[in-house]
Parts: structure tokens; sequence; C-alpha cells
């Protein structure tokens, strides 16, 4: 025997590797060291989904957001690129309490790409706008030479006011406040892998791609102080509660009895050694507000198409701060960290 | 009992509480239990089952997690044919971020190396149909487990008449293994949860004769939590009456013959060689190579490796860890230095990795 002996690190801080795009620990450490440190601002370092920037005229806030969307591939069981490029930002600005009103879009297109899919795309695009109530009022396009872009990247912005008495994001959750999520989680990260092939087996799985703003307005109208919505995309719901617990400085404690899975997902997982904690959603939201009103926010949920399923999972504590803990049926507890480097690129 | 059809029946919360009250009550003095599969690590920490068990029942986490024990020199073979010009890497998942000697593979491929996560050995050989333009290497890591579909594709891309295709031969094997912790100085292993997928391939006929030699019980253990605990409790219930006998804990899955068409393909194809394993050393007859008739397929042979400089660094005790010697917690470097995004070694990488498996589910404060 050799005795103990161990590999060096590596810290890939000299290239950008998948991993980086992950949403988890690599894409915040880009984030914080690379990106905040040459551009970094206030609106920047809030750390949500979409900016809240102030209009002192008109008294009010506006959030604005952007996302690009890489997707592969563009057309999968449940949804599109376009679907997903309308839904993705909808739901990033609804994510501050605010009412997503327009949108941007700018397209990067490689030389080939055949135009009756793009107009299949622009279709699902145009009907996701009509059902979220948002109009693109500015647009882009560029074309790449072949193998420049893989096919078609979509990247989307979009704003949205915030009524005055909003004060939502991954910053408010406070101890005692219920943990609620508005459905079954990893649908999306496992029909993307069916629709690539990858599953090796048939699934009727499809994914939740959704605009969820109707369902936060109704919410928001009867129970305005929810500190906290966040839709767990990249990640999945343990990274985007691990991100929570840090910018609020609580923790979050989770009844793994009570986080609502697929069974068909579930299997996909066991098969395929997938955490669904961790997989992708993009059509469910988390909602963190004060306990007394769970049960009416619930009722609320379900009254909508996209919440049928909603659930509460846990409960925002002072003890550990940072921590995201599960508790098993069997009575064992177990820490949730964020996703820690790739687990499937190019899932939105 | 919820639907036995499917995984949750082997979670009841119910079952689980009373076999653990069984185990409680059996147990009158301390027991070091060795789960060697990396894979009943993860479901171990992942349950929490550590933490219901009886302080007395020491679980010492073994060594099989292949992307931790995969040798150095191993990794840096495939890095180099990694970066080679018309070359297909292709892979499992998790050994794209082992840290070889110089980075890992994620960094060749984001360097224009052309490395492809795959979930069978078969799809390699579908990659080497459809691009007959390049050479397709899998590198055939795992234990007995992944073995017979490693040979799988090596007689499919033989009848295929695949010219393009080869295999990194990697496997290890756990007999071996468990002859070298239970004969290493120190030796403080009392009983074992022998891995259930490696015996559902290969029976457990190997193991009566470990079991006589060094006096220790051996039971054939599965992965949920009903199944562990199931493991255990036959474990704890032989040492606690003096048995030394081998007995199977998880017959939905494992006889004691094994799957003969899975063992006679591997003996087609390959023949146990003596093997490196990272952070342990030399083991003999611990691994496979293959046998003369397929050594086209071998990806040592098809590419003009050059003589690589392997160097592992001496920061942390992964060895040990392996080895079953020490816990991940006791390391200095644990969840500070060394973490799932920054590791120090390789059981830190895999999601069966002892270190990785302490760090995601019971991080010590």
């Amino acid at each position: 025997m050799q005795g103990p002996v161990c590999p060096v690190p590596h810290h890939h801080t000299d290239q950008i590797v998948i991993g980086h795009g992950s949403g988890g620990r690599m894409t915040m450490d880009l984030i914080q060291n690379v990106f905040q440190a040459q551009i970094g601002n206030p609106y920047l370092s809030q750390g949500n989904d979409a900016a809240r920037i102030n209009l002192p005229a008109q008294g009010s806030q506006l959030a604005v957001s952007t996302d690009s969307h890489v997707i592969f591939p563009l057309f999968y069981p449940g949804g599109d690129i376009g679907r997903l490029a309308v839904c993705g930002t909808v739901n990033d600005v609804a994510m501050l309490g605010a009412d997503p009103a327009y949108l941007t879009a700018g397209f990067i297109i490689e030389e080939g790409f055949s135009m009756d899919s793009l107009q299949r795309i622009l279709q699902s695009m145009a009907d996701a706008c009509r059902e979220a109530g948002v109009q693109i009022v500015a647009g882009d396009t560029k074309v790449v030479e072949k193998g420049n872009v893989d096919g078609l990247f979509i990247n989307t912005s979009g704003i949205g006011l915030i009524l005055p008495d909003r004060k939502i994001g991954g910053q408010f959750a406070q101890p005692g406040d219920a943990v609620l999520v508005s459905g079954t989680l990893g649908d999306h990260g496992i029909a993307i892998l069916q629709a690539r092939g990858d599953l090796g087996f048939e699934s009727e799985i499809i994914s939740d791609v959704a605009p969820l703003n109707h369902m936060l307005k109704n919410l928001l109208e009867q129970i305005p102080d929810v500190h906290v919505l966040r839709d767990p995309t990249r990640g999945g719901l343990a990274t985007t509660l691990k991100e929570i617990a840090c910018q609020s400085q609580v923790s979050i404690r989770l009844q793994e009895a009570a986080i609502p899975i697929k069974r068909d997902v579930m299997t996909a997982c066991e098969m395929l050694g997938f955490d669904p904690l961790y997989l992708a959603n993009e059509g469910k939201a988390i909602v963190i507000l004060p306990e007394e009103k769970s049960d009416k926010a619930l009722t609320i949920l379900k009254e909508h198409t996209y919440g049928r399923l909603a659930v509460r999972i846990g409960t925002v504590s002072h003890e550990n701060p940072t921590e995201v803990l599960l508790e098993t049926d069997f009575g064992s507890t177990r820490i949730l960290d964020l996703l820690s480097g790739e687990m499937l690129p190019r899932i939105c | 009992m919820k639907d036995p059809a499917f995984l949750e029946g082997y979670r009841d919360a119910e079952l689980v509480k009373g076999i653990l009250k069984q185990i409680h009550q059996r147990v009158t003095c301390h027991w070091s239990l060795m789960e060697i599969c990396g894979g009943q690590t993860h479901a171990i920490m992942q349950s929490g089952l550590d933490q219901l068990l009886p302080d007395a029942i020491e679980l010492v986490h073994g060594p099989g997690c292949p992307v931790c024990v995969t040798a150095l020199e191993l990794i840096d073979q495939a890095l180099w044919i990694a970066s080679q010009p018309n070359v297909i890497l292709t892979s499992f998942g998790d050994m794209l971020r082992v840290p070889g000697s110089q980075g890992d593979l994620f960094s060749i491929r984001a360097a224009g190396g052309q490395v492809k996560v795959v979930y069978s050995p078969m799809d390699a050989v579908r990659i080497a149909r459809e691009k007959p333009d390049q050479q397709v290497v899998f590198f055939a890591i795992g234990f007995e487990t992944t073995a017979p579909a490693n040979a799988m594709a090596v007689i499919q891309a033989e009848k295929l008449q695949l010219s393009n295709f080869s295999i990194l031969p990697a496997n290890v094997l756990v007999p071996p293994a468990m002859h070298a912790i239970l004969s290493s100085p120190g030796n403080r292993i009392q009983g074992f949860l022998a891995a259930g997928h490696v015996c559902a391939v290969m029976g457990y006929w190997e193991y009566p004769s470990i079991a006589e030699k060094y006096q220790v019980p051996i039971v054939v253990t599965g992965f949920e939590p009903l199944d562990l605990l199931n493991g255990i409790l036959k474990t704890v219930t032989l040492l606690e009456a003096g048995e030394v006998r081998v007995e199977n804990a998880y017959p939905r899955a494992v006889t004691y013959e094994g799957n003969q068409a899975a063992q006679d393909l591997v003996k087609r194809v390959f023949e146990p060689v003596d093997r490196n394993w990272r952070g342990i050393g030399t083991i003999p007859k611990s691994g496979y190579g293959l046998q003369k008739q397929y050594r086209n397929f071998d990806a040592g042979q098809r590419f003009d490796i050059k003589e690589l400089h392997t160097e592992e660094s001496k920061i942390c005790i992964a060895g040990q860890i392996l080895q079953g010697r020490k816990t991940p917690s006791q390391c200095p470097a644990f969840g500070t230095q060394c973490t799932p995004y920054t590791p120090l070694g390789a059981p830190m990488v895999s999601s069966e990795g002892a270190c990785a498996a302490y760090y995601r589910f019971r991080r010590k404060h």
C-alpha cells in the first residue's frame, strides 16, 4: 500500500467550463468574481431574478430582467424555445411581485436554419405572449455562419411595474414563514432529457413551462405581504432555496414527504442518478410568506391551472442561518447545498 | 406498506423504524461494519440512516466508488487521448470532473477536445458507427457491475467491424479489494455489507472463502433504506452470535451463482490483471484487462501514448478514507479547502464518493 495520496485541485479559473453555466455554485462564483467585479452596482447586487429600479417621478418601481435561452433540443414535450423564452422572462419579472407588460427579443440564428421551424417558434412565442398578456415591443435579428451557434438562441428582456405595497425578494424571508411550492418538481429537466433521447426508456413527462404571472397576481392581490417569490429553474428547488437562505440569513427546513414529485420523474431520477431537488423547473413558483397566510395562499394558488398541486413543503427558521435542511420520513436530517457543477447543460 | 413494486415500498417509514428498533435491541457492544459500495454510502447519507443507528455501530465507508479508485495514470491517459485531434472520448458523467495530474476532462473539452457523456457503453459504439472518421474511445470504468456492458460493447464493435472504436479498460474487482483491506495491518473491519449490484452480476460464491479466511460475516445488501437496515441487522445478528457466514439480504436481485450469461460475457472479453487503485496502491488480479483476441480494441495500444508524468500531491487523506481507516470529517481539509466544487480528492468528486456524500448530506459544523 502506497499510503495516503491525493490529486491537486482544479479550480477552473483560467477558462470557462460548462459548469459555469449550471446555475449553481460555479455560476455564483463567476458572477461574483468576474461580472460583479467589473460591472457591479447596487441593482445587480440585489441578486434576485429581476432588478428593482426606482421611478421617483411616478412613486413606483420597475422590475427589469433579461434571460438568454440556449435550450437543446429546440422542441421538446410540452414546449419549445419560443414558449420558454417568453415564459422565462415573464416569470423572472413576476417574481418581484411585478406585473410583466413589455418584452424585447433578440434572435441569433444559424445560417441554414429551417424557416418552418422559425415560424413555429414565433407562433409559439405569440401564443405565450397572449397567454401572459405581454407584448414584444422591440426585437433584433442576427444570422451567424453555420456552426457558430447551434440552430437558434433567443434572448428576451422584460419590464413590469411593481405596485407600491409590494416588498418581495429573496432577502425578505423571515423566521416562522411558511414555504410553499406551486406544483411538482423536476418535470422540465426530465422532459428535456427525454427529448434528447438520453433516457433510454419512454416516459410521459412533459415540461411544465408556463407563464405564472396571472396566478401570482391573484395571489398578491389577496395577500400583498408575500415575502419571497422565486422560480426554481436551473439548479432546481435545492439551489434556489439555498440562495434564499443565504440572502435572508435564515435556514429553511423542508419535510421530504411533502415535496411533490411525479412518480415518473422519481423513477427516471433513480435510474439515471439525478436528484429531483436539483432538476430545473420552468413553470413553478416558490412562495414564502407569513405562516398564518399559508392556508389561504394555497387555496388561491390551487384555483389556478398552474398551481393545482400547490403544497406547503417547509418552514423558515432562525437556527443555522444559510442552511437548507431536509427532514426525512425516518426522522433524520440532511443538508441541501448549491448544485456544485454541471448536472444537465442547456436545459433553458 | 406502500406499493412494493416501486421503490417507495422499500422506504416505508414504519418498517424502517421497526428494523431500527430491532437493531438497537440486538447490539450489545461496538461493531465496525464496512459497506463496500459507494452507492450504499450515498444511500446511507441521503436517508440519514447513520444518524439513526446505535452509536455502537460504526459504518466504515469502503473503496467501492469506481470514479474514486481509478488510477491517476489511467485518468491522465484519458486526458491525453481526449486532447488528440479526431478523437471522441466517451465516459460516464462523474468521470469528467475527476482531476488528473493537470486538469480534468472538462478542461480538455473547454480547450476544444471532444468529450461526451454517455449512459451506456453501447452509446459509444453507436457514436463510432455514426462517425467513422473519428476514433471513439470509451473510458471503461466501474466494478463488476459495468463489466458485462463494457464487454458487450467490445463484442458489438467486433461484430460491426468498427476499426474506430476502442476502450480504455479500467474495471476493478471487489473480492481482491476485500482481501487487501482485511489483510492490511491495523484492519478493524468486523463485518461486511457486500455490494448488492456487484453480486447481482457475480453472485456471492466468491465470498464464503473470504469469510472463512478472515473470520468476518458478509451479508449481501441492497441500496434502499429497508435493504440497508436489513443487511445491517443480519450482520449485527451474526456478530453478536459469534457466527461467521455469508448471508443474502438482497434475494430479490441476487442469487448465489449470479448472472451466468453476464459472467460468461465478461470472461470471454476480459481477464484479471493487476491494477493500481488510486489512494490504495496495486492490488494483484484486481482489475479487468482485455483478453488477447480483443486487444486491438485496447485504446492503450491503439494510441501511441507517450510517457506521461503522473503526480499526486499529498494534501488530503483520500487513501485512508478509501481504506476505511479514517472518515471524511477527520480530514483537516474537509468542507473548507475541499468541497465538491473545489475537490482535493476523488472521493469528493463522485456522488458515490464518501467525502461528497458526507459533504452533501451531513456536513460537519
